[in-house]
C-alpha cells in the first residue's frame, strides 16, 4: 500500500542520545483516509509520538462562493458539503435563511425534512459501518452497508429524481409534496433495514475480532472533548449526552420519543456502538413520524425575492457528524448573504485527532481516524 | 434586530445577562439581543479576559466554543465567537473588531483549544492574525497563495483554461 | 462490424483461419470452435491482443476525491458490481492501469494529482469522472478549483453528472473499454 504520495518515510536520528524517529507521511491518497487528508506521524517504534494534520486539499470556497449567489441557490453548495448526509445540511441552511426572513413552515414539510433526514441519518452511519470494517479489516459489512444505502437512495431518487445531490428542501417548505405510495414504501424500507441491523450484530458488534481492534483505543477525556468543541457520536461516546435535537430542539423533535444512545469510555468500539443504536433510534423516529404525518400544503408563504433584513443569525442543527452551524450576515435588502460561515463538525472533531492518536500503536492510527467518520467535504469546505 | 425590537419581559435568557454585564464590567462596548441570542461586543484588547472569565464563572460556565468566525466589514475585521454551555440551556455571542490596516485580535486558544483550526482559517482566508497562536502557518490554503480570499477586496482572478473562451 | 470470409486478410488456406478487424468477433469464432470440438487457428494482430488483455482488466487506482467518489463507491458495491468487467480496484499508482478522478480538483490537490499520475506505469488512463472533474462544474467561479483535472493530465473518458450516477460511471469504463480496443488502430492511422 505504500506510495511516493501515500506513504513515505524519513528517518532523523537524534546525533546523542542515537535514537531513531521516523517521520511518515500519510496521505493525501491514501485508502484509510477517506478522502484527500493528510497527516505527518512522528513514530518512535511502533508508537506514534506525534501526528501532524494537514487539510485543505478539497477546499473549495464554498463559502466566498456563496456570497455571489442568491439565497435559493446556495442550497446546492450545501448539498456538497457533508455529501453523505445531503439532506441534513440543506435543512440547517434552510433553516438559518427561514430564521431570517421569519418564514413559518407548514407543519407537513417540517414532517417530510424529519422524515428524509433522519434515513439519511441511517444513511450514512451505515456508511460508516461499511468503511469502518474495511478499515479494520472485514469486507462483509461495506457490502452489507451499501446493500441497505442503496434501498435508502431508491427512496430518495423517487422523492426527489437524485441519489445524492437532492436540492429539495426549499426556504419556507420543500419542493414538492411526497410522490404516491411513499408511506408504505418506507415501512417497508424500514422493515428491511432491521433485517439489516440484525446482521450487522453478526459481523462486527459481536465479533471477538473487531473488539479487540477497536476497544480501548482513542479514547480521551470528555473534558477535553468538550475543550476541542469535538459533538456528535464522538462526544456521546464520551459520555455526554449532548444531542442538538434534546438539548436545543427544533422542528418536531420535540413531539416524538427518541433517546440519546451514550458510551461511557469513548473508545473506539462505543463511538461505533452509539452510531449503531442511533440507527436504531432513527429507525424508531421515522416509523413514529410516519405516523404523524399530517396532511396539508407543503411550502409555506414566502416572496419570490428573498430579502432578509440586516443582522445575523447562527443556526445549529444535529448532523450525523455532529453539530452543524451555519452564522449568516445579511446586509439587508440585498438578494444574496454579506457572509456565510459554516461549522463543520467533522473540521472540529478532526482538532482532536493528535490528541487521540498520540501514544497509540500506527496500526490503530487507521482505526481511531476511521471512528471519526470524516467527511472532507465539510472539513475543507 | 436590535435590543429595542424585543421586549425585555419576553428575552429567553434574561438572567444571564444581569451575569454577563457583571462579567463583561467596564470591557462590554454593549449587551443587546439578536434574535434569541444575547450579543456582547469587547475591545480586542479584553477579549480573552473576558472569554476567560465566561467560561470559568459557574453560572455562565460557556465550556462549549460552537463557532468562530471572521466577518469582513470593509474597514474593519470582526471576529464572533458563538458560546454555549452544556451544563446550562443558554448561549452567547461575542463580537469584537479589529481595523483592517491593524488587523490582530489575541488568541482564546488558551480559553478553548477548539479555537485553534477556526483562527488558522481566520488568518488564511482574512489575513486576520491572531496574536499568540503558536503556528499559523496555512491550513486550508496552500503556501505561496497570494492575498486573502475571504476579504471583499479580494477579486477571483480570472481562470485560466486552455481552451479559452 | 464487417467479419471477412475465412481465407481474407491473412488467410493461407489451412484451416479455417479467421481474420477479423474485430477481435471480439475474433472471440466469439473461438468460442463457436471449441464448442463444435474442431480445432482452429485464429491470426491477431498482437497489439489487439495486448489491447484485448488490457482492456479486460482495468485497474482503477483508488482515489476518492470527493462526492463522485461515493458513487464510485457504489459503482463497486453488490447493486452495480464493478468486478463483472474486470474492474478491480487498487490502492497504489504504481500497478493501476486507469485513474479515476472523482470529484473537485483544487489546486492545492493539483500536485499530487500529478505526481500520482507519473507513478502510473504506461498504458494508462484517466477517466474524469462528474462535473467538477471534467470542466470545474458547481465549483467553476471558486478562487481555489482547477478547472478540470484536463489542465494537469491528459484525460481520455469524460463522465458527465453531478455526481454521476454509478451506471453513468459504469458506460464511461465501457467507453473506455472501446477506445482501448481501438487504439492499435488508430495508431496505425485507420
Amino acid at each position: 500500500m505504500a506510495t511516493d504520495t501515500g506513504l513515505s518515510a524519513n528517518i532523523v536520528r537524534d546525533p546523542v542520545t542515537e535514537q531513531a524517529e521516523l517521520s511518515i507521511n500519510m496521505g493525501p491518497q491514501h485508502p484509510a483516509t477517506h478522502g484527500v487528508f493528510r497527516m505527518v506521524l512522528t513514530l518512535d517504534g511502533e508508537r506514534v509520538v506525534d501526528v501532524y494534520p494537514h487539510i485543505g486539499y478539497l477546499h473549495r470556497g464554498s463559502e466566498r462562493l456563496a456570497e455571489g449567489e442568491n439565497f435559493q441557490q446556495i442550497t446546492t453548495l450545501f448539498d456538497r458539503l457533508d455529501y453523505v448526509a445531503n439532506f441534513n445540511n440543506e435543512w440547517v441552511y434552510v433553516r438559518a435563511v427561514e430564521k431570517a426572513m421569519g418564514v413559518e413552515v407548514p407543519e407537513r414539510a417540517d414532517y417530510i425534512r424529519l422524515i428524509l433526514s433522519e434515513l439519511n441519518r441511517i444513511a450514512s452511519h451505515l456508511l460508516f459501518y461499511g468503511t469502518y470494517g474495511l478499515d479494520t479489516g472485514a469486507m462483509n459489512p461495506v457490502m452489507i452497508g451499501f446493500r441497505d444505502r442503496e434501498r435508502i437512495q431508491q427512496i430518495f431518487e423517487g422523492v426527489t429524481g437524485a441519489r445524492m445531490m437532492h436540492n429539495y428542501f426549499r426556504i419556507g417548505g420543500v419542493k414538492e409534496d411526497l410522490p404516491d405510495g411513499f408511506v408504505p414504501a418506507v415501512r417497508a424500507l424500514l422493515d428491511q433495514l432491521k433485517v439489516g441491523y440484525e446482521e450487522a450484530r453478526g459481523t462486527l458488534t459481536e465479533s471477538e475480532i473487531f473488539i479487540e481492534r477497536t476497544a480501548g483505543i482513542g479514547a480521551i477525556p470528555p473534558e477535553d472533548l468538550l475543550d476541542y468543541g469535538v459533538t456528535g457520536p464522538l462526544l456521546r461516546a464520551g459520555g455526554i449526552d449532548y444531542d442538538i435535537r434534546k438539548a436545543d430542539p427544533y422542528s418536531v423533535y420535540e413531539e416524538l420519543d427518541f433517546r440519546v444512545p451514550t458510551g461511557q469510555t469513548g473508545d473506539c468500539y462505543d463511538r461505533y456502538m452509539v452510531r449503531m443504536l442511533e440507527i436504531e433510534q432513527s429507525i424508531s423516529i421515522v416509523a413514529q413520524a410516519l405516523d404523524r404525518l399530517p396532511d396539508g400544503p407543503v411550502m409555506g408563504r414566502v416572496p419570490r425575492i428573498l430579502r432578509p433584513p440586516e443582522g445575523d443569525v447562527y443556526v445549529h442543527g444535529e448532523n450525523p457528524r455532529g453539530d452543524l452551524g451555519v452564522y449568516l450576515v445579511s446586509s439587508g435588502g440585498t438578494v444574496q448573504p454579506y457572509r456565510l460561515k459554516i461549522r463543520g463538525p467533522s473540521f472540529c472533531n478532526l482538532m482532536a485527532l493528535p490528541a487521540m492518536i498520540r501514544g497509540s500503536y500506527l496500526a490503530d492510527a487507521t482505526v481511531i481516524l476511521g471512528s471519526m467518520d470524516i467527511v472532507l467535504g465539510e472539513v475543507d469546505r | 434586530m436590535t435590543s429595542g425590537d424585543r421586549p425585555e419581559d419576553s428575552a429567553p435568557s434574561s438572567p444571564i445577562e444581569e451575569r454577563v454585564r457583571e462579567i463583561a464590567a467596564d470591557n462590554a462596548q454593549s449587551v443587546e439581543y439578536s434574535f434569541d441570542e444575547l450579543e456582547l461586543r469587547v475591545s480586542r484588547e479584553s477579549i480573552v479576559d473576558v472569554c476567560a472569565a465566561l467560561k470559568s464563572d459557574p453560572d455562565l460556565d460557556f465550556n462549549y466554543l460552537r463557532c468562530l468566525s471572521v466577518v469582513d466589514w470593509q474597514d474593519e475585521l470582526e471576529a464572533v465567537y458563538h458560546l454555549a454551555s452544556l451544563s446550562h440551556p443558554h448561549k452567547l455571542v461575542v463580537k469584537t473588531r479589529a481595523p483592517i490596516d491593524d488587523p490582530w485580535i489575541p488568541t482564546t486558544i488558551g480559553v478553548w483549544k477548539g479555537a485553534d483550526w477556526h483562527e488558522r482559517e481566520g488568518h488564511d482566508l482574512f489575513g486576520l492574525e491572531f496574536r499568540g497562536h503558536p503556528d499559523l502557518s496555512p491550513l486550508i490554503l496552500y503556501e505561496g497563495f497570494e492575498g486573502f480570499p475571504g476579504r471583499k477586496s479580494y477579486e477571483i482572478p480570472e481562470q485560466v483554461t486552455f481552451y479559452g473562451d | 462490424m464487417n467479419i471477412e470470409p475465412a481465407g481474407g486478410q491473412g488467410g493461407t488456406g489451412q484451416g479455417p483461419v479467421i481474420s477479423t478487424p474485430e477481435s471480439r468477433m475474433a472471440l466469439q469464432n473461438i468460442a463457436a470452435h471449441q464448442k463444435s470440438g474442431l480445432s482452429g487457428v485464429v491470426t491477431l494482430k498482437t497489439e489487439e491482443l495486448f489491447a484485448m488483455a488490457r482492456k479486460s482488466s482495468l485497474w482503477p487506482l483508488t482515489f476518492g476525491l470527493a462526492c463522485c467518489a461515493i458513487e464510485m463507491i457504489s459503482a463497486y458495491m453488490p447493486k452495480h458490481d464493478f468486478d463483472r468487467y474486470g474492474v478491480v480496484t487498487w490502492p497504489s499508482p504504481r500497478q493501476s492501469d486507469v485513474m479515476i478522478v472523482a470529484g473537485t480538483v483544487v489546486k492545492k490537490m493539483a500536485e499530487p494529482i500529478k505526481l500520482l499520475y507519473e507513478q502510473m506505469p504506461a498504458p494508462k488512463w484517466v477517466i474524469a469522472m462528474g462535473s467538477c472533474a471534467t470542466c470545474g462544474g458547481p465549483y467553476v467561479r471558486s478562487y481555489s478549483v482547477v478547472m478540470g483535472v484536463d489542465q494537469i493530465i491528459p484525460v481520455d473518458v469524460y463522465v458527465p453528472g453531478c455526481p454521476p450516477r454509478p451506471e453513468a460511471l459504469q458506460h464511461g469504463i465501457l467507453e473506455l473499454q472501446r477506445k482501448i480496443q481501438d487504439e492499435p488502430k488508430l495508431k496505425r492511422g485507420l
